[in-house]
């Protein structure tokens, strides 16, 4: 607390970097979303799998789903970038990293995915196959459009996790926006100056979709 | 339409839900066949094997002489040609009652959209739905959704129309509305395979009863028979029961 009473701040030396926090804000949202997309596409997958008829497949993609979300995402990256990417030559850092973030994110997805299709009743199901629906289109006109609105909130809280998560990626090279801020920091000699314009970065993107989650959570409450 | 079930067996886990089911209807044809029978006794998985929704373990359905597939390929296609009734009405909440109807048959039955839309608007007309296209089915009432439900069934132009207890959701008078439907379709020759408590509807409407209990066929007469002179002690209890506050 006495070092915030007597902390002369330095606003000049932050502004000075103001092209490099944006490009760093620009690389974060960027990646995030492109791990967003990695992430529903494979989570929509695995939950299928995991849903699926064959037994290997169901037994591969849970444990997936279990070996992701029992360790920390830190690791993960540390373990995929350092020893899997290299030992597969991936180059690639940004790409390695979203493939990384949203495979954790993928994980949990497919959980919050698979409890809402499994929230679908038997007698839906049965009405789709009386109406001479077979698997494919009892998934698509049936299935997916009643699961993805009992999913929404999850998702959109998982996506903000995502987010959030993204700065994590330093540790693996990448100058995303927290990394940026570090350097910026270190370069104009005011150490603590940058985290506050960091966390507004954060909380301009975070705030909203938090609050769209809310309000689809309320909205789809009235559902039944 | 004659239906012939031989030693039909379902299991539900343990659970023995047909029992060697056997009964043959005829020798004329019936249009309207009721499953009467107490609660627990068979008759909704009895009419979902006859539909092909689900198959027997053992045992063999023959409909007007042929018999029904066991392989899931056969099942389905079968199904295409049936139209199915719930007790829940079992509509796409979804989608509008519109929608419930077209997406069949642009989707199963290789309609276009324009001539779905107008089969669907023909039949939600006819069962006393016209203005209620585009609402979804639970801003309906329990009777208009039934009829919704109904007019899903309808529209593809089913050969066998299977309904499992369409009115027991209903108060009296959406039970009055939805039997009028069902009366006025039996009439114009629509086959109909109906399970119901509704004793004194079937024996209106129906040609021929199966009376199960306890997953067997006790009794398969025509509907005259049943009524007056019940072969078995069950199916006369059961009738006494039901009987007794009408
Ligand atoms: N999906 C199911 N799983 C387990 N048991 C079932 C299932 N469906 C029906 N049963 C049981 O099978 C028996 C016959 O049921 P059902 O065919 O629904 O009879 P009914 O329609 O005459 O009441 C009942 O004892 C019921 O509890
Ligand atoms: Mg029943």
């Amino acid at each position: 607390m006495f070092l915030a009473v007597d902390y002369r701040w330095n606003w000049a030396g932050v502004w000075r970097y103001r092209g490099q926090f944006a490009l760093g804000w620009l690389t974060t949202l960027g990646l995030s979303l492109a791990a967003m997309v990695v992430s529903v596409a494979a989570g929509f997958l695995l939950m299928l799998g995991c849903r699926g008829r064959w037994m290997p497949v169901r037994l591969i993609c849970a444990g997936m789903v279990e070996l992701v979300r029992g360790s920390p995402l830190l690791v993960q990256l540390l373990i995929g970038y350092y020893i899997i990417a290299e030992a597969l030559h991936a180059g690639f850092p940004m790409l390695v990293g979203i493939v990384l973030l949203g495979s954790f994110h993928a994980a949990y997805l497919a959980e919050i995915f698979r409890g809402a299709v499994e929230s679908i009743g038997a007698s839906q199901l049965e009405a789709a196959r009386a109406v001479g629906f077979d698997r494919m289109q009892t998934y698509r006109f049936v299935i997916v459009p009643q699961a993805m609105r009992r999913a929404l909130p999850g998702t959109t809280g998982q996506l903000v996790s995502l987010l959030k998560d993204s700065s994590l990626l330093s540790v693996i090279g990448i100058e995303e926006l927290v990394q940026k801020v570090r350097v910026m920091n270190a370069a104009s000699y005011a150490p603590l100056e940058g985290y506050l314009p960091l966390a507004a970065a954060y909380l301009i993107v975070t705030l909203p979709l938090a609050r769209l989650a809310r309000g689809l959570e309320r909205r789809f409450a009235y559902e039944t | 339409m004659k239906l012939e079930a031989r030693s039909l067996v379902k299991r539900y886990g343990s659970h023995v839900a047909l029992d060697g089911a056997s009964f043959s209807t005829g020798p004329d044809d019936a249009r309207v066949i009721a499953l009467l029978g107490p609660s627990g006794g068979g008759k909704s998985t009895l009419l979902r094997v006859l539909g092909c929704l689900l198959v027997p373990d053992e045992g063999h359905v023959c409909v007007d002489g042929r018999d029904l597939p066991h392989d899931e390929v056969g099942a389905q296609a079968e199904r295409r040609g049936n139209g199915f009734v719930f007790q829940g009405y079992n509509l796409f909440p979804h989608l509008t009652t519109l929608q419930n109807i077209t997406l069949p048959l642009q989707e199963v039955h290789g309609m276009s959209a324009l001539q779905a839309e107008q089969r669907a608007i023909e039949w939600l007309h006819r069962l006393g739905l016209e203005g209620h296209e585009h609402k979804r089915p639970s801003q309906l009432s329990g009777g208009q959704q039934q009829r919704a439900a109904i007019a899903r069934a309808l529209a593809p132009r089913p050969r066998l129309l299977l309904l499992d207890e369409p009115t027991s959701a209903l108060d009296p008078v959406m039970t009055g509305e939805v039997l009028d439907v069902i009366r006025e379709l039996a009439e114009e020759g629509q086959s109909i395979v109906l399970a119901t408590h509704e004793i004194s509807f079937a024996r209106k409407v129906a040609d021929q009863v199966v009376f199960l209990a306890a997953g067997k066929a006790l009794e398969c007469s025509p509907v005259s028979r049943f009524f007056q002179q019940p072969e078995s002690n069950l199916a006369r209890q059961y009738l006494e029961g039901l009987s007794r506050y009408r």
